[in-house]
């Protein structure tokens, strides 16, 4: 819990915040990647090289442009007539609260079910290969199945468009 | 003394930081190599933009810019006083944030790609254990930029080419990802002083580099076609076409804007480059072993610098590629040419050492580029060639 936590934290949440709080789509967008490298910058200081960089690539690198296109390409850029808040806004918060003392609950179980470690343990990306290709070989490829599904899904969609046209 | 040139620089940083107190000496050390690279690399920009005008003009049957110093060596002065003192015309519905903070996450993103290159024996900025994913990672880091500038701008044509740009090079990401992948899977690790460390041994007095094996010979050509659209360069260059779409995704910027979307360019230029040569051509390793007392970062400097030249070459003598041929490229012939890449290189890592990988890979990699440019060709009824005059 040392200063550079806080300042990261501290740029996390300003992008979460700014992402749901900011009027214009774009901005929302660009503040939720800004969020993303907040996340990205944490992984690092906890000394995860291959999270944070992957991170970087995946999120910033990927969905991000995703989300930015998505919403180009819709008529999302223009700004609702009613507001951007919802009415049902304590609702919301209502739920909010209860996810997060959900999640909160679970951390802190499992901090109190593991042990007090004091030395970090150094996983290099050696560790992870060695994990991905030997332990945990099922959900990798159960992933890059579900990768297949989404690209083969997004390639009829986008072929069912041509056909249409006479 | 061959020693002490080649880590001269390495001294010199040692003699700065001894002046400071223990505690200040690792950080003091990165800070110089910061100042390093920030001065080194804009200074080669700077020689770079005289020497592609002067290589393109050449090219082109005419003399490149010649008034400005001898052979228009001061081009660049007076270029970066042009656009230091030009005014900076916003447009008046642009989305102001946006648009100043693009070029800024352009010039950053590419900077930080130079932290992991290893420019010389020790001369690394930060060894990370996942270099190569660290400099992915900003590369992608860049295309948010591009169009972050854009749309902030309010204009349809540059929408337009942020758009055409951002398809290009998320489709050229991934072949640089998996020719890249190549060079991990045969030197076990992403640390690219390991991978150059790797590549830097001698039989007979030639290298090891893995531009000499068949699975590297692929795996470079299809790393600079990759570098190629990804840092939008001619023959790839339809997203700032200047005959198509006026200037592309920096159509609205002018002054120092332009000027640092360009640094940004041309910097993402020397750092793909400068990554090219540290996977398949041996880094700042020497090409014979005789040459070994040359300097390394000499050895580093001049094959980026080869790679930039060549860049100019093929921007002086290729025509423009369509968006759809482009993207028809990636998708259809590289990518799959690639994976395959990836399968020979395995193939060449498992059969162990002797004649007979050399003969396997290279049969079934140009077996498979002769097949499918026969299949892709087939379709394509191309005579001989007709010549139509005006009357």
């Amino acid at each position: 819990m040392n200063a550079v936590f806080y300042i990261l934290a501290a740029l996390t949440l300003a992008g979460g915040l700014a992402t749901v709080l900011l009027k214009h789509l774009v901005h929302c967008a660009l503040a939720v990647t800004v969020a993303f490298a907040g996340l990205a910058l944490l992984f690092l200081q906890l000394d995860a090289q291959f999270a944070g960089f992957a991170q970087i690539l995946v999120y910033i690198g990927a969905v991000a442009i995703l989300i930015v296109f998505a919403i180009l390409l819709t008529r999302g850029s223009e700004l609702p007539k009613g507001g951007v808040f919802s009415s049902t806004w304590l609702v919301g918060l209502a739920i909010a609260a209860g996810v997060f003392a959900v999640l909160g609950w679970a951390v802190l179980q499992s901090v109190r079910a593991v042990p007090q470690q004091n030395a970090v343990p150094v996983v290099t990306v050696h560790d992870i290969g060695n994990a991905l290709m030997g332990r945990y070989v099922l959900p990798l490829e159960i992933v890059a199945l579900l990768l297949t599904a989404a690209t083969i899904g997004a390639v009829i969609v986008a072929m069912h468009e041509k056909e249409r046209q006479p | 003394m061959a020693v002490s040139l080649d880590q001269i620089f390495i001294l010199l940083r040692d003699w700065f930081v001894g002046f400071l107190p223990a505690a200040l000496r690792p950080a003091a050390g990165v800070l110089l190599g910061v100042i390093a690279i920030v001065c080194v690399f804009p200074g080669l920009f700077a020689l770079t933009t005289v020497f592609e005008r002067k290589g393109l003009g050449r090219i082109q049957n005419r003399i490149g810019p010649n008034r400005v110093g001898p052979f228009g060596l001061f081009q660049p002065i007076a270029d970066g006083i042009k656009s230091l003192t030009k005014e900076d015309v916003v447009p008046l519905s642009a989305n102001a944030a946006v648009h100043f903070l693009a070029p800024l996450v352009l010039v950053v993103a590419v900077f930080m790609g130079f932290a992991v290159l290893p420019m010389g024996r020790n001369m690394v900025l930060v060894d990370m254990d996942a270099g190569l994913l660290f400099f992915f990672a900003m590369g992608a880091a860049t295309e948010l930029s591009v169009f972050m500038a854009g749309w902030s701008s309010r204009n349809k044509y540059s929408l337009l080419g942020a758009m055409r740009a951002v398809a290009q090079m998320i489709s050229y990401e991934i072949v640089l990802l998996l020719s890249a992948v190549s060079v991990v899977m045969i030197s076990g690790s992403l640390s690219l002083p390991k991978i150059v460390d790797a590549q830097n041994q001698y039989s007979h007095g030639l290298p090891h580099w893995y531009i000499f094996t068949p699975w590297g010979l692929a795996g470079f050509l299809m790393y600079a076609i990759a570098a190629t659209a990804e840092t939008n360069r001619s023959p790839f260059d339809l997203p700032e076409g200047e005959s198509e779409l006026v200037a592309g995704y920096h159509t609205e910027y002018s002054g120092f804007k332009f000027a640092l979307f360009f640094l940004g360019e041309y910097l993402a230029m020397f750092s793909i480059s400068g990554l090219g040569t540290t996977l398949f051509l041996g880094g700042w390793s020497a090409p014979f072993s005789f040459l070994t007392w040359v300097p390394s970062w000499i050895w580093f400097f001049g094959k980026m610098m080869l790679s930039i030249f060549v860049f100019i070459w093929m921007r002086g003598t290729l025509p423009r590629l369509r968006q759809d041929q482009l993207m028809n490229f990636a998708w259809k012939f590289v990518l799959p040419f690639t994976l395959l890449n990836l399968v020979v290189t395995a193939l060449w890592r498992f059969m162990g050492e002797g004649w007979a990988r050399w003969v396997v890979c290279t049969v079934i990699l140009a077996a498979a580029y002769i097949l499918t440019g026969w299949l892709e060709m087939r379709r394509k009824h191309i005579g001989p060639r007709s010549y139509r005059y005006a009357e």
